[in-house]
C-alpha cells in the first residue's frame, strides 16, 4: 500500500462525500440566502475534491483519472470519515456535521499548507481560504440555532448528540498517518485534537449546547474496514450513469 | 415566458384623454425611457402587474432550480457536477435578486412566497415537465434558457429601475447556461448510440413546452397592450416565439438532431420557419396544475419552507438576543 | 436588485399579520479596481454579520468585490422624487463651477 496514494484517497473522499451531501440541499434549503451559501460550500469541496483526487490518481500511477476514482470505485474502496457520510437530516444536523468537520479541516489544511510535498502544500493553500470561511459561517449557524429558539436549540442538541459518535475517527491516527508525519507530509491527526476540542468547547458553550463527554467513537471510514449503509446508497446514485454507460464521454 | 399570461388592470390602454395628469406625466416619463423607481409615483395597475410579472418570474427561478436540481446527485462528472450546481445556484440568485426587485413595489418576499405555495401565484409552465435523463439538462439548458434569454434580454430595457437592474445583472450571469447546455448536447449528440437516443427524445420532450414558454399568441390581448406601453412587456410573444425557432432551427441541425416538427420549414417571404403551434389545451391543463410534475414541484418548495420555520424563527431570535444583550451592556 | 428604501413604500400588500421576517439589507460592494462602494442589491438577514456573510455568498460569486458594506434598508434616507427640480436643478446653471467655461489662450499650456 501506497501510504501518500492513502493519505490522497482519504483527503480527497471527504471533500467529496461531504460536497455531495451538502449539494443535495440545492433547491431545499430554509431561505434563499442560505441555499446560495450551501451551494458556495459544496462546490469548493467539490473543487477541492477534484485537486486531491487528480494527485491522488497521478501518485497511483495506473492512468487513472479523478472522475475514475470518484465514479468508479465501490464503497468500500473509499476512505472518507464516516461522519461525512451520514445522511443530511434537518438544516441542523447539516449545518452541525458541517461545522465539526469544518473546524476538523481547517486545523488539517493549517498543517498541510506546511506540507514537505509541494502538490499537496499548494492545494492546502488554496483551500485553507476557502474552508477557513466555511467554519465561520458554519460555526455562527451552530451558535445561531443553539442560542435561538427552544425548538432549534433542542434540535440542535440532538444533532450534536447524534453526530458525536463519529468526531472520533477524524483524530483516529493509523500507520498511514504515522507516515505521513514522519515524511512531514501531514501533520498526525491526533495531535489536531486539542486544539479541535478548545474551539468546539467554545463554539457549544456560545450555542448554549452540551458537549456529550463520550469518547467512543465509531470506525471504519478512512480505512475502508466498514462504512455506514448510507455510502452505498449515495454512490448507487452518484456513479449511476457512468456505470449503466461504461465508456461514454459526457 | 418565466412570467406567462400576466394580467394587466384589464382595461386596455387609456387615450391621453382619459388619463389624469399625473398618468399623463407618467406616461411621458414611460415613453421618455425614463426608469421608474421605487418612490415616484405611479399607476396602481402599473404597481400590481408589475408585482405579479416580476413575483412570477422570480417563483419560475425559485421552482426552475427543481427539474435541473435533480440531476446534481447523478451528474456524471466532477465538472458536470460543479457547473450543474453553479448554475442551479445562480437560479436561486436571481429569484433572490427579482424577490428584492418586487419588494420595493411594497409586498414583502414572504408574502410572495406564500402566495406561491398556496397556488395564488403561478410560476412558468415550463417546470411542470420532468428530466428524465442526463440530455434533459442539455435540452433545458439549451431550448429553456434559451427561450428565457430571448425575453429577458429586451427587459433589460423595462420602464422600472428595479427590474430592469435585476435583468441586467442575470442577464449577465446566465451568459453560460445555455452554452453550458447546448455543450452537454454536443457530448450526447456525438457520443454513444445510447447517447444520442437520449439526445433526440430530450429535444422531442422539450421542444413543445419551450414553444409554449412564450405564451399564447397575444396579438388580440389588452393585458399585452397595456403592458407594452408600460414598457414591462417588449416584444409580443409570437414575436419572441418566431424567433426562438428560427435561432433553434440551426442548432438542433448542427448537433444532427430532428425537430420533432413535420411541418417546419423556411419560408422565404417572412423570412423565418414556418412551425407548428404546440397544443395550447396542454398549456392551460398545466398552468391549472395538471402538469406532470406540479404536484411535486410545490410540494418540494412548502416542504423547504415548512421544514425551514424554525431555522429562520431561530436565526432571528439569536439576533434578537444578541442585540438586547448588546443594548444591555452599554 | 433592489432600490433604496422600500420601508418608505405603501405596505398595502402586507399589512396582513405581524411575523418573523428577515430584515432587508441593502448592499454595497467595492470592486477590485473601483474607487467606491456601489449598490449592488438587496437581501434578507437576521442581524448585520449575517448579512454580510450572505453578501458574500449571493453578491460576490464571480470574484466581483473586495470589500462589502450592509445597510439596513429602513436606515436609509432618501430624496424625494418630487423634490427633483428644486434639489438637483439649481446646480445645472452654476456653469462656472467647470473648467470649460474659462477660455485660456493655448499659450498659456496646460492649466
Amino acid at each position: 500500500m501506497n501510504a501518500l496514494h492513502e493519505f490522497l484517497l482519504r483527503t480527497g473522499d471527504n471533500c467529496l462525500i461531504l460536497g455531495h451531501r451538502v449539494s443535495e440541499w440545492c433547491g431545499h434549503a430554509p431561505v434563499l440566502e442560505e441555499d446560495i451559501a450551501l451551494a458556495n460550500t459544496a462546490l469548493d469541496l467539490l473543487g477541492q475534491t477534484k485537486l486531491w483526487l487528480t494527485y491522488a490518481a497521478e501518485v497511483e500511477g495506473k492512468g487513472r483519472s479523478a472522475d475514475d476514482l470518484a465514479f468508479l470505485r465501490d464503497a468500500w474502496d473509499f476512505r472518507n470519515v464516516l461522519l461525512t457520510e451520514v445522511p443530511n437530516g434537518d438544516f441542523g444536523r447539516t449545518m452541525m456535521r458541517q461545522y465539526l468537520f469544518d473546524q476538523y479541516h481547517l486545523l488539517m489544511l493549517q498543517g498541510l499548507a506546511q506540507s514537505s510535498d509541494e502538490t499537496v502544500r499548494g492545494i492546502a493553500a488554496k483551500a485553507v481560504k476557502e474552508v477557513a470561511y466555511h467554519v465561520d459561517r458554519s460555526r455562527d449557524t451552530v451558535v445561531g440555532l443553539g442560542d435561538g429558539t427552544d425548538e432549534s436549540h433542542r434540535r440542535m442538541q440532538e444533532a450534536l448528540d447524534y453526530l458525536w459518535p463519529y468526531v472520533g475517527e477524524m483524530f483516529a491516527s493509523d500507520t498511514v498517518d504515522a507516515e505521513m508525519a514522519e515524511g512531514g507530509i501531514s501533520p498526525d491527526p491526533a495531535s489536531l485534537r486539542d486544539a479541535w476540542d478548545a474551539a468546539v468547547a467554545d463554539t457549544m458553550a456560545e450555542a448554549t449546547l452540551a458537549l456529550p463527554d463520550s469518547r467512543f467513537h465509531h470506525k471504519g471510514g478512512r480505512d475502508g474496514r466498514m462504512h455506514t449503509e448510507h455510502l452505498g446508497h449515495m454512490l448507487t446514485q452518484m456513479q449511476w450513469l457512468q456505470r449503466a454507460y461504461p465508456g461514454a464521454t459526457w | 415566458m418565466y412570467a406567462q399570461m400576466v394580467k394587466s388592470t384589464g382595461q386596455g390602454v387609456k387615450t391621453r384623454e382619459e388619463m389624469s395628469p399625473e398618468e399623463a406625466h407618467f406616461q411621458d416619463r414611460v415613453d421618455a425611457d425614463e426608469k421608474i423607481e421605487a418612490r415616484d409615483w405611479m399607476p396602481e395597475g402599473y404597481r400590481k402587474t408589475l408585482i405579479r410579472q416580476i413575483g412570477q418570474h422570480a417563483h419560475s427561478e425559485i421552482v426552475g432550480q427543481l427539474p435541473e436540481g435533480n440531476w446534481i446527485t447523478r451528474a456524471p462528472t466532477l465538472d458536470r457536477k460543479m457547473i450543474l450546481l453553479a448554475k442551479v445556484q445562480d437560479e436561486a440568485g436571481h429569484g433572490l435578486y427579482l424577490y428584492c426587485a418586487a419588494e420595493t413595489l411594497g409586498v414583502s418576499r414572504d408574502d410572495l412566497t406564500e402566495q406561491l405555495l398556496s397556488g395564488r401565484m403561478k410560476y412558468s409552465s415550463i417546470f411542470n415537465y420532468p428530466t428524465l435523463t442526463w440530455a434533459d439538462i442539455g435540452a433545458v439548458g439549451w431550448l429553456v434558457d434559451g427561450a428565457a434569454i430571448m425575453n429577458q434580454v429586451p427587459l433589460q430595457r423595462t420602464s422600472y429601475g428595479p427590474y430592469s437592474r435585476a435583468m441586467i445583472r442575470i442577464c449577465k450571469e446566465e451568459s453560460f447556461h445555455q452554452r453550458q447546455g447546448y455543450d452537454i448536447m454536443m457530448k450526447m449528440a456525438q457520443g454513444t448510440e445510447a447517447q444520442k437516443r437520449m439526445a433526440q427524445d430530450a429535444l422531442n420532450r422539450f421542444w413543445y413546452p419551450s414553444l409554449m414558454m412564450f405564451g399564447p399568441s397575444d396579438a388580440e390581448s389588452v393585458h399585452s397592450a397595456q403592458s407594452m406601453a408600460w414598457k414591462i412587456k417588449i416584444d409580443t410573444n409570437d414575436g419572441l416565439r418566431q424567433k426562438f425557432v428560427d435561432q433553434t432551427v440551426p442548432q438542433a441541425e448542427y448537433l444532427g438532431l430532428t425537430i420533432p416538427d413535420e411541418t417546419l420549414k423556411w419560408n422565404e417571404d417572412k423570412g423565418g420557419y414556418d412551425f407548428a403551434e404546440p397544443d395550447w389545451t396542454e398549456f392551460f391543463d398545466v398552468l391549472k396544475g395538471n402538469g406532470p410534475c406540479n404536484h411535486d414541484r410545490l410540494k418540494a418548495r412548502q416542504d423547504a419552507w415548512t421544514d425551514g420555520q424554525w431555522v429562520r424563527d431561530g436565526l432571528l431570535a439569536h439576533a434578537r438576543k444578541k442585540a438586547a444583550r448588546k443594548v444591555a451592556a452599554e | 436588485m433592489s432600490s433604496v428604501n422600500p420601508g418608505a413604500l405603501p405596505q398595502t400588500e402586507s399589512k396582513a399579520k405581524p411575523r418573523n421576517e428577515w430584515p432587508l439589507w441593502e448592499i454595497f460592494i467595492r470592486g477590485q479596481h473601483g474607487m467606491s462602494h456601489r449598490h449592488v442589491g438587496s437581501l434578507h438577514a437576521p442581524d448585520a454579520e449575517m448579512a454580510i456573510k450572505n453578501a458574500r455568498d449571493v453578491y460576490t460569486r464571480r470574484n466581483e468585490g473586495v470589500s462589502i458594506w450592509v445597510v439596513e434598508a429602513r436606515h436609509i434616507a432618501a430624496t424625494a422624487p418630487s423634490q427633483k427640480g428644486p434639489i438637483f436643478e439649481p446646480s445645472e446653471s452654476k456653469v462656472y463651477r467647470h473648467p470649460t467655461f474659462f477660455d485660456i489662450p493655448d499659450e498659456v499650456g496646460h492649466m
